[in-house]
């Protein structure tokens, strides 16, 4: 790596390691992610993606090793510091309240209070409502419960979420992996809204069409390790298996 | 809906009325309304002096209790956990009363010692439950137990004789036919109403109850909400130590064990999901009401007081099974 990749990533991930007991998830990975791009993360089940995205996001804190992010070291103790720094994840299972609204999960601990310190409802649904529709996301209402929303309505209310608040990094661990055809479109449609809008984005997909469709930059995980990383332009879907199989060595 | 009725012309206001009345979701929700109001007409049919506003005036007092140790009890319930220690701690906060009274403390300090009772005991149980990953029935389950021992070991197995021209006019007087503690009683349940609904606390109360994973990602301190609910069921459960003090002129140490199970039968009655994530104050309140008319009208018509643990179990039952249907 240079130095001139370092100095302008928005993350630069070093040497992590986490075990969780005997079962050692990370081991000394590596990679960088630059702002302004899709960076797709791919590798087996099991292989530490969804780890990584929690450390990233203040769940988890890494045993040993740093995390660099938008010049500075992080020290991330709770999800609340990642997200007041500027980091926003969609997370593998969906993390929204089914019983609560779609506008009480889109300010969900950011809420708006007036100045008695009570809930600010109308700006709260009147903002919801905006940040639904600058991302052309189809949800039938703001005011009804997830519950009652379709797999990729809730993504792209998880999403939406993630998109507001200016966020620096959107992380998304296989948003489009629970969707049907339809519905995976308009997500990948939402992720590249999200390039547009300047957002640096962190995919986790299984689906190598999608890698290749929508990523700048392709990192490889195998059995805790990050074992390599490429330009997507400069890569083929099947040198990318090879690498998460193991059949090919970088 | 089916498909047809979106076809159809808009329909009335009648024919969406009966439809709705058709709906078992609709009941579901409103079970302590409907059973409130059936009760009542039973109770009224059977005896006239039911809705006299004697009676009427003694079922809101003897409800203001229940009413308060329920509405901490829909916090606790409300994160999916369940505080089964609300009628000792209540109990061991009555006899904190009657001791600090019968040392000479002053009336205040009397009700802050009380107060106080209850807060810490319910503090503790919030922070055993979230510091030491303890499922909340069993950590609850010690303290219904502790709480009652101490309340022996300071009383030494005796009840207090407390007399107090104020707590007298407290359980006693009021506005018209809403007796003091039954306006208390109100006066919390709006408040605790709008804390619910009304604040960011309340918001993640309920996001906490309803998935804590989520609840997390966002940032939540599950714990820090666990301590919290806790707190609030236990203070309220010592302001009852006072009010139950005002209402029999005396501590005792005697536990009130079908109290603490009545707080839930109110809270399930009221509507209140016992996953926790979905809850109401009106919910419980009027379940409280309901366990209370069913008391006092079934005494009224002369039904032995053996039944009453009996009737109060199949409505419950009922209620239940009525909830299935919840949307
Ligand atoms: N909280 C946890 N406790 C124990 N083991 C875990 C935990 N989270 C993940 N692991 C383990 O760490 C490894 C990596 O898991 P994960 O990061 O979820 O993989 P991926 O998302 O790439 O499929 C797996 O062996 C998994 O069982
Ligand atoms: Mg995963």
């Amino acid at each position: 790596m240079t130095a001139a990749t370092t100095t302008q990533a928005l993350v630069s991930v070093e040497d992590i390691s986490l075990s969780f007991g005997s079962v050692r998830a990370l081991r000394d990975v590596s990679l960088t992610l630059r702002p302004g791009e899709i960076t797709a993360l791919v590798g087996d089940n099991g292989a530490g993606k969804s780890t990584l995205v929690r450390c990233l996001s203040g769940i988890h804190r890494p045993d040993s090793g740093r995390i660099v992010f938008d010049g500075e070291e992080t020290k991330f103790s709770s999800p609340e510091d990642a997200r007041k720094a500027g980091i926003e994840t969609v997370h593998q299972n969906l993390a929204l309240v089914e019983d609560l609204t779609v506008w009480q999960n889109l300010f969900l601990n950011r809420e708006l209070t007036n100045p008695l310190g009570l809930l600010d409802r109308k700006a709260m649904k009147r903002e919801a409502q905006r940040m639904v529709s600058t991302l052309a996301v189809n949800v039938p209402n703001v005011t009804s419960t997830v519950r009652r929303l379709s797999g990729g309505q809730r993504q792209a209310v998880s999403i939406c979420r993630a998109a507001g608040f200016s966020s620096k990094l959107v992380i998304m661990d296989e948003p489009t992996a629970a969707l049907g055809v339809q519905e995976t479109e308009r997500v990948e449609q939402l992720i590249l809204k999200l390039r547009e809008d300047g957002h640096a984005v962190l995919l986790i997909s299984h689906n190598f069409a999608q890698v290749m469709r929508l990523s700048d930059q392709v990192w490889v995980m195998r059995s805790g390790r990050c074992v390599a990383g490429r330009r997507t332009a400069e890569t083929t879907g099947e040198e990318i298996v090879a690498l998460i199989t193991g059949a090919k060595q970088s | 809906m089916s498909a047809t009725t979106l076809d159809a012309p808009p329909a009335s206001p009648a024919q969406a009325r009966s439809q709705r009345l058709r709906d078992p979701a609709f009941w579901a929700d409103w079970a302590a309304l409907v059973g409130l109001i059936g009760l009542t007409i039973v109770f009224q049919s059977l005896n006239s002096t039911f809705l006299s506003s004697g009676n009427v005036q003694s079922i809101l007092v003897a409800a203001a209790i229940l009413i308060i140790l329920s509405i901490g009890q829909t916090y606790t319930i409300a994160t999916g956990g369940i505080d089964l220690s609300v009628a000792s701690v209540m109990t061991f906060a009555a006899v904190v009363f009657g001791w600090s009274f019968t040392e000479g403390w002053a009336l205040p300090l009397c009700m802050a010692a009380a107060v106080a009772t209850g807060l810490l005991a319910g503090a503790l149980n919030g922070f055993i439950i979230a510091k030491g990953k303890i499922p909340d029935f069993v950590v609850t389950l010690g303290s219904l137990s502790a709480a009652s021992g101490l309340a022996l070991i300071l009383s030494d197995g005796k009840p207090t004789t407390v007399i107090s021209p104020f707590l007298l006019k407290l359980s006693t007087q009021g506005i018209g036919i809403f007796g003091w503690t039954f306006l208390l009683a109100l006066v919390l349940a709006a408040l605790t109403h709008v804390l619910l609904f009304n604040t960011r606390f309340g918001t993640h109360v309920l996001a906490a109850g309803g998935s804590a994973e989520a609840a997390t990602a966002t940032g939540i301190s599950t714990a820090r909400i666990k301590i919290a609910v806790y707190t609030i069921s236990g203070t309220l459960a010592g302001l009852c130590g006072i009010l139950l003090v005002a209402r029999i002129g005396a501590s005792s140490p005697a536990a009130d064990t079908t109290m603490t199970l009545n707080t839930v039968a109110a809270v399930v009655l009221g509507g209140v999901s016992l996953l926790g994530g979905r809850a109401t104050i009106i919910g419980p309140v009027l379940g409280a009401l309901v366990l209370t008319v069913l008391v006092n009208g079934l005494t009224l018509v002369g039904v032995s007081q053996f039944y009453q643990p009996l009737s109060v179990g199949i409505v419950v039952v009922l209620a239940a099974l009525l909830m299935r249907f919840q949307k």
